[in-house]
């Protein structure tokens, strides 16, 4: 690396050298001949003007025995201004009516069109007292700053047991800083799989709270609500600390799935990421999740229940 | 006052890396890709040369051309092989024929930028014309009426910013005053980095290329200064409101090398003088997203024409340049020395640089960037009672990124005299200020992120960064136009806000983007005031195409002639239109991704 620059540093040097030798060269001879240098630059703008149809390769080339740098030959004046506006003639080929679709293509500006967005939020490596699990939390985008296809994933492989969830939403801003978004959810991994219904609002509260909040109804009456707050404390510009906190209730228990009603887990996340690029950052953190469980979903001798801490390292990404 | 020093650990470790694209690499500018070794196209080209053309029938062919300005090849947008595009150089008076070649695979134009034409010679794809098809050829045609300098450039997608862009320069009919040296200097911005990303970048991540956040050591560094509560005092409203004061530039230096004449700062374009010559600079910006803090140290400039136009002399040490707008100075160094032309970013990310010089190969001294500012409580909230905070202009705390902490306090009463309600010190509650504001006929949306409630007015202001710095800095209140106004009586007035959302990326006048806005009428014959009042943190230069705006002072008398206007966070000014040019023209801020974001309309006089 510091080589590559190195050398990069004396082909500067380098060419910063004959830059001046060459400018030199051309400049002085204005300096001591400005009437002929001038004369020159005349007939060369005139050459120009007249073969204006030369190949690039060709105007490229001319323009490299021009100096730039030569000052334009008239002594021009202040220019006077105040009765000089004529309103413009009418014009002679007026445009011919047409849509809007049209138009916009025409001008090709269109500020709705659609973009697309991957966003990879964690995507980690636990280590807790007892076990390695591995976990992620990805969303991805595609539409118009006003409405969004929003897809989210989440989910932790644990003990051989995954708990993972896949949602897709119709994302609609409604204000300032806030987005509702209508749409399901599936929980799959192990144990049975659910289906639910969602909706949740999204957005960015006074003070940079980074906020979502989604309730579910699922089949069979089972209700969900899932709330999960986030911030960002930059320590510089490109060492960012996020503290993060999700919590997870339901209405009842759900023994298949290791689900206890009313508050099920929570977590507490501290991740601090260096942001190689806005787009690319790794991450290490600490993690404290707790947890109550019900049914017996997990091998025996193993207890999920009851607060840990995670030590996590990972990557954040999007694009 | 509110100065930040880009000082974290971060900062420093950026510059390395940074520098070399900052400052780019000396062979910049077009490379020959014919075969030619690195060597022999350095020698050949010492600087990016910019080709000047003149008369009054031209032949220009708009093509891609490799070039190479930081030290990585790319294609750049070329006129006749050139970036930035051959200066044209025209007669008052004279008709002037401009056939337009597009050799691109993708529609092209040309925008004559501040040039008086008809409609269909404006160059506005979808306004004025169809566009250049790929391997067409369109014939612009007319009368050149005023004089001055000017500036094209394309008004297609993105290629403005990928160099499409180059000087006018229109002899007057009768010379009055001489010169001895005459220069355009050209400022623009460039990217190794693809528009397209640049644009959608934005859109995901409004602050990507913002890297003077505050941080916690700001934080530390105020608490410590101002006590804990202090510096949280001074982040509340910021915090409340969801706003960055940092936010000066969408696209900064860490994406940007900023180019004179198509020259890096290490290529520095060289202007030569005599000692006691009387040099003009023709100052014009190019770029697509950044405005510049102009200034040659040692060297008074006399600004004489603004736009193009004529305007009384008013001498100054520095002037902020909008996109698109053009300052003519008159310099008359008087020492056998080089001087040293610096263009720094509002933002501070970066400069371009070029030099004049009484010998060539003289350089001299570039001046460090100046501290990052950051948007203090004017920025957001408009009109203050200056007289009840003297620490408001003159705080002269240097580091605090929560500046005018001090004077905020006193602000927050201050900034309520009109509703009278906050002068007991409500501070905590700052009624009208994070909500919408009584007064404004908007309302908040997934549009409006701020709305301000009592914008200023006056036009003394130099905007941040530049205030109280030592210099003397031109504003609008300095530019007078010499002469009557072209719109002397305006019949009615039409009042439009600015407004944006800068976590959405959305740009829009009065909450409206394009799509969804309806064409602003004007009746053929009449005069208009438009109003203008920003309700965003950033400064925008609104262009106005085919008719010119001619801006008033807050009393309502003449000021200034423009085609572009810059608009300052929180103010509000009015400008007179006569609406004497049938047809649709295209009306908008030209940082050119606000404008694709939404921040256009149309102006139909019928």
């Amino acid at each position: 690396m510091r080589i590559a620059n190195q050398i990069l540093l004396s082909v500067a040097l380098m060419a910063f050298a004959f830059d001046a030798s060459a400018q030199e060269q051309a400049q002085t001879e204005h300096a001591h001949h400005p009437a002929a240098s001038k004369a020159a630059d005349k007939d060369e703008m005139a050459a120009q003007s007249k073969k204006p149809q030369q190949e690039a390769a060709d105007a490229h080339a001319h323009h490299h025995d021009h100096v730039a740098a030569s000052p334009m030959q008239t002594q021009v004046d202040e220019p006077i201004t105040a009765d000089d506006h004529v309103p413009p003639d009418p014009a002679q080929h007026p445009m011919a009516p047409m849509t809007d679709a049209e138009m916009t293509r025409a001008m090709e500006m269109d500020d709705t069109a659609k973009l697309f967005m991957f966003k990879l939020d964690t995507f980690e490596r636990a280590k807790s007292s007892d076990a390695y699990s591995t976990a992620w939390n990805a969303q991805a985008w595609y539409g118009g700053d006003f409405d969004k296809l929003l897809l989210r994933s989440e989910g932790e492989r644990e003990h051989g047991i995954t708990d993972a969830r896949v949602e897709a939403f119709w994302n609609h801003a409604f204000a300032s800083f806030w987005d509702w978004q209508l749409g399901a959810r599936h929980d799959f991994g192990s144990g049975p799989s659910r289906d639910w219904a969602a909706f949740g609002v999204q957005g960015l509260a006074p003070y940079w709270f980074e906020i979502e909040a989604t309730a579910y109804l699922g089949d069979g009456g089972r209700t969900a609500l899932g709330l999960r707050a986030e911030y960002e404390l930059l320590l510089t510009q490109r060492l960012i600390l996020q503290p993060e906190f999700e919590v997870n209730f339901y209405g009842r228990e759900d023994r298949a799935r290791g689900i206890a009603s009313g508050l099920n887990d929570a977590e507490l996340g501290l991740r601090l990421r260096y942001e190689v690029r806005r787009e690319f950052a790794p991450y290490i953190g600490v993690v404290w999740k707790h947890r109550r469980e019900a049914g017996d979903v997990f091998p025996t001798g193993v207890d999920r229940a009851g607060t840990e801490r995670q030590i996590v390292a990972g990557l954040r990404l999007w694009f | 006052m509110n100065r930040y020093n880009p000082t974290s650990l971060a900062e420093r470790l950026a510059l390395p890396s940074r520098r070399r694209f900052v400052q780019g690499l000396t062979l910049g500018g077009i490379v020959a890709g014919f075969g030619l070794d690195a060597r022999a196209a350095m020698a050949a080209s010492p600087a990016p040369l910019v080709p000047m053309l003149s008369g009054s029938e031209f032949d220009l062919s708009i093509g891609e051309t490799p070039v190479n300005i930081t030290g990585k090849r790319r294609i750049g947008t070329v006129v006749n092989g050139s970036l930035p595009a051959p200066t044209l150089r025209w007669r008052q008076g004279d008709t002037v024929t401009l056939r337009v070649r597009n050799t691109l695979s993708t529609t092209s134009s040309i925008h004559w930028h501040g040039m008086i034409v008809p409609a269909d010679m404006d160059g506005v794809p979808g306004l004025s014309f169809m566009g250049i098809a790929p391997g067409e050829t369109y014939a612009y045609r007319f009368k050149v009426n005023q004089s001055g300098t000017y500036w094209y450039h394309s008004h297609s997608r993105f290629q403005e910013q990928t160099g499409l862009y180059g000087a006018i320069v229109i002899e007057p009919r009768e010379q009055r005053a001489r010169v001895d040296r005459d220069y355009v200097v050209m400022l623009s911005d460039w990217s190794d980095a693809d528009p397209e990303w640049l644009f959608a970048t934005l859109k995901k991540q409004g602050d990507y290329f913002n890297f003077g956040k505050p941080t916690a050591g700001d934080f530390l560094r105020d608490a410590r200064a101002q006590g804990l509560s202090g510096a949280l005092a001074g982040r509340r409203m910021w915090n409340e409101m969801r706003m960055n004061p940092s936010d000066l530039a969408d696209v900064s230096g860490y994406a940007y090398t900023y180019l004179m004449n198509g020259a890096s700062p290490a290529a520095n374009w060289t202007g030569l003088f005599s000692r006691g010559d009387k040099v003009r600079l023709r100052f014009i910006n190019g770029s697509s997203m950044s405005f510049f803090d102009v200034r040659i140290p040692g060297l008074k400039m006399r600004v004489v024409a603004a736009d193009g136009q004529e305007v009384e002399p008013v001498t100054v040490d520095e002037f902020r340049i909008g996109n698109a707008e053009t300052f003519d100075v008159i310099v008359e160094p008087d020492a056998d020395r080089a001087y040293t032309i610096f263009a720094q970013s509002m933002d501070r990310s970066g400069y371009a640089r070029g030099t004049l010089a009484a010998r060539a190969g003289m350089s001299a001294e570039v001046p460090a960037l100046d501290p990052r500012p950051l948007l203090t409580m004017r920025d957001m909230m408009g009109e203050m009672d200056h007289s009840t905070m003297p620490g408001m202009d003159h705080s002269k705390m240097g580091h605090g990124s929560m500046p005018d902490m001090k004077g905020s306090e006193g602000s927050c009463g201050a900034s309520m005299t009109s509703t009278k309600k906050g002068a007991e010190g409500s501070c905590g509650n700052m009624p009208g200020m994070a909500m919408p504001a009584a007064a404004s006929p908007l309302k908040m949306g997934p549009t409006i992120d701020m709305l301000v409630a009592t914008p200023r007015t006056n036009l003394d202001d130099p905007g941040i960064g530049l205030r109280d710095n030592g210099r003397r800095v031109l504003t609008y209140a300095d530019l007078h136009t010499p002469g009557a106004p072209i719109s002397a009586d305006p019949q009615r007035e039409i009042e439009l806000h600015l407004t944006g959302h800068m976590e959405r990326y959305i740009w829009s006048f009065d909450g409206k983007k394009f799509s969804a806005a309806q064409p602003l009428k004007l009746k053929h014959g009449e005069q208009v005031r438009i109003s203008l009042i920003n309700d965003t943190m950033m400064t925008h230069p609104i262009h106005l195409h085919g008719m010119w705006s001619e801006l008033e002072t807050p009393d309502g008398a003449f000021q200034v002639r423009k085609h572009t206007i810059v608009v300052q966070p929180a103010q509000k000014l009015s400008y007179r239109v006569n609406a004497d040019a049938l047809g649709s023209w295209a009306y908008h801020c030209h940082l050119l991704y606000h404008m694709e974001a939404g921040m256009f309309r149309v102006v139909e006089v019928a």
